[in-house]
C-alpha cells in the first residue's frame, strides 16, 4: 500500500511536468537579468528545502529556476568592519562551521543549528528562510535582534535594509519584483556583549517553533546594560521586534525585575494565531518566558567577554 | 524542450545523466541510474530515509535537484559494502536486528556513518541527536542506537 502510494504520487508529478528552464548563473547582474527577462513565473533556488517541496506540491508552478550557489557573493563568508557579512545562500552548516562568527554570534548560530535536521542544514540557507517568509522561522529573530542587515540587488540597482524590513506576512515579502537578497551584515559587537535566541516546541528536534525569542543585549564596564534588541518569533504574522521589552533591560543590572518588566513587554506585544501546535493564550504566556531565559543566555554570555 | 545534461560522480564512478528541472535527485537515483536502495518516505525532507551524501555532507536527496549534482560526488547505500564484505555499521545492525520493515535502513547507515566519519567516538545521546533526522517507525531506535554505538567501538578498534 506504502509503495503504491508513492507511485500513484511520482505518477502525478509526472503528468504535470512542463517545460521548467534551471540557469546557475556565475553573477549577480546574470541573476537579475536572468529575473528581469523572465515573463512568466520565476523562481530563486538556493538551499531548495523550501522551494523544492513547493514545487513537487504543485503549490507553485516556476517556468524558471535561478540557482544562485554560483554566485561568489552568495556563499561568502567574511569579516567586514568588524563584524561579518555572510552570503545569503551560504548553508546553515557551512555558518554553523565557521568559528569567528560562532564566537561573536552564538544566539545567531544557536537560531540556525535549530532548523529542521542536520541534512536539512546542509543545504537550507538563511536567506531562504528570511524570503520563505514563515512567521515561525528561526534564524529571522535572532538576525532582527543581532541588528542584521541585508544588501539587496534588483533591476533599479543596489539598496540595503534592516532584516526586521523584509517578512511582512506569511510567505510574503517586501522584496520588489527580481530583487535578490545577496547577503547579510551581522555588526561589530562592543566588548560585554551577548545573544541568545531559544524557542519553545515539543519535541527537541525537527519541529516548528511555537514561540521563539531572541535577546541580544550589551553590558557597560559595571555590567548595566546599555543596548538591547529583543525580538520575538511565532506570535504574530511576522517576527515581531519589541521595542518596550528592551526597554524594560536598558539601564538595568538585567536583575528580577527588570526581567519581569521584559517578560510582561514580550507578552504584551504578542498577536498570536490559535492553532494545534500552540493556543493563542500559551503562546503569550510562553513568549514572556522565552524571552526571559533568551535574556539571562544572553547576560551569561556579555559578562564572559 | 532539451533535458538537463549532468556529469557527476556516483560512488567513486562517473556517470552522465539527462534530468528534467523538476527531478530531484532522488528521483535522477532511483529512475535514471536504476540506484533504488536509497528509498523514498516522506518526499518533503522530513524522514531522512532518501539521505545520501554530497560531497562529503549528509543531505535528503527529495530536496536537492538532480541537475544541481553537476560536479559533485554523491555516495549512496549501494556503495558502503566493499564488494561483498559489509560495511562495520551494516554487520552491527544485522547482528543487533537494527531493523525490521527496512525502509529506513539505508538512510540510517548512511547517516551513521557521516555521524562517525564526525565524531569516531559518540556518546549515546550524541549518536540519537545525529540521527534525529532519520525517522523509524518500527524498532523504537534503542537497537538502532545500540548498533551504532557498537559498530563505534569496533571501528574505533577498542
Amino acid at each position: 500500500m506504502y509503495f503504491l502510494i508513492t507511485l500513484l504520487g511520482s505518477m502525478e508529478i509526472g503528468e504535470k511536468m512542463s517545460e521548467m528552464r534551471y540557469e546557475a548563473p556565475k553573477t549577480l547582474d546574470a541573476a537579475v537579468a536572468l529575473l528581469a527577462g523572465a515573463n512568466g513565473r520565476a523562481r530563486i533556488l538556493a538551499g531548495g528545502t523550501d522551494v523544492v517541496i513547493q514545487m513537487r506540491s504543485g503549490r507553485i508552478e516556476p517556468e524558471l529556476l535561478v540557482d544562485l550557489k554560483g554566485i561568489p557573493e552568495m556563499m561568502a563568508i567574511a569579516a567586514e568592519n568588524g563584524g561579518f557579512r555572510f552570503g545569503a545562500a551560504v548553508s546553515g552548516l557551512d555558518l554553523i562551521e565557521h568559528k569567528a562568527l560562532a564566537n561573536a554570534w552564538p544566539g545567531v548560530i544557536d537560531s540556525v543549528n535549530l532548523i529542521g535536521s542536520l541534512q536539512v542544514r546542509a543545504r537550507a540557507s538563511v536567506g531562504g528562510n528570511l524570503c520563505n517568509a514563515s512567521p515561525a522561522a528561526d534564524s529571522v529573530p535572532a538576525l532582527i535582534a543581532a541588528g542584521a542587515r541585508v544588501s539587496i540587488v534588483g533591476p533599479k540597482g543596489k539598496r540595503d535594509a534592516p532584516v526586521e524590513e523584509i517578512p511582512t506576512g506569511p510567505g510574503k515579502t517586501s522584496l520588489a519584483k527580481g530583487e535578490i537578497v545577496v547577503s547579510f551584515l551581522l555588526p561589530k559587537r562592543p566588548a560585554h556583549s551577548g545573544d541568545a535566541y531559544l524557542r519553545f516546541t515539543p519535541r527537541t528536534e525537527m519541529d516548528i517553533a511555537v514561540v521563539g525569542a531572541g535577546v541580544n543585549l550589551t553590558l557597560d564596564g559595571g555590567g548595566i546594560c546599555r543596548e538591547a534588541r529583543v525580538c520575538l518569533g511565532a506570535v504574530a504574522d511576522r517576527a515581531l521586534l519589541v521595542p518596550e521589552a528592551a526597554a524594560a533591560l536598558i539601564g538595568s543590572k538585567v536583575d528580577a525585575p527588570a526581567l519581569d518588566r521584559m517578560a510582561a513587554a514580550a507578552s504584551a506585544a504578542c498577536r498570536p494565531i490559535d492553532d494545534k501546535r500552540g493556543t493563542r493564550e500559551f503562546r503569550i504566556k510562553v513568549a514572556g518566558v522565552m524571552a526571559r531565559r533568551a535574556a539571562e543566555l544572553a547576560l551569561t554570555r556579555a559578562r564572559g567577554n | 524542450m532539451a533535458k538537463n545534461r549532468v556529469s557527476a560522480t556516483v560512488n567513486g564512478d562517473a556517470v552522465e545523466f539527462l534530468c528534467e528541472t523538476q527531478q530531484t535527485l532522488l528521483d535522477v537515483l532511483r529512475d535514471e541510474l536504476r540506484l533504488t536502495g536509497t528509498k523514498e518516505g516522506c518526499g518533503t525532507g522530513d524522514c531522512g530515509a532518501c539521505s545520501v551524501t554530497v560531497d562529503g555532507r549528509l543531505m535528503c536527496s527529495c530536496l536537492m535537484l538532480g541537475v544541481e549534482a553537476q560536479g559533485k560526488s554523491i555516495k549512496t547505500i549501494e556503495g558502503m559494502a566493499n564488494g561483498e564484505a559489509l560495511h562495520p555499521l551494516q554487520r552491527k545492525f544485522l547482528e543487533h536486528a537494527a531493523l525490521q520493515c527496512g525502509v529506513c535502513t539505508p538512510g540510517m547507515l548512511i547517516a551513521a556513518r557521516s555521524l562517525l566519519e564526525r565524531n569516531p567516538d559518540p556518546t549515546e545521546q550524541e549518536v540519537r541527536y545525529g540521527l534525529a533526522g532519520n525517522l523509524c517507525r518500527c524498532t523504537g531506535y534503542h537497537k538502532i542506537v545500540e548498533a551504532v554505538l557498537d559498530a563505534a567501538r569496533e571501528m574505533r578498534g577498542a
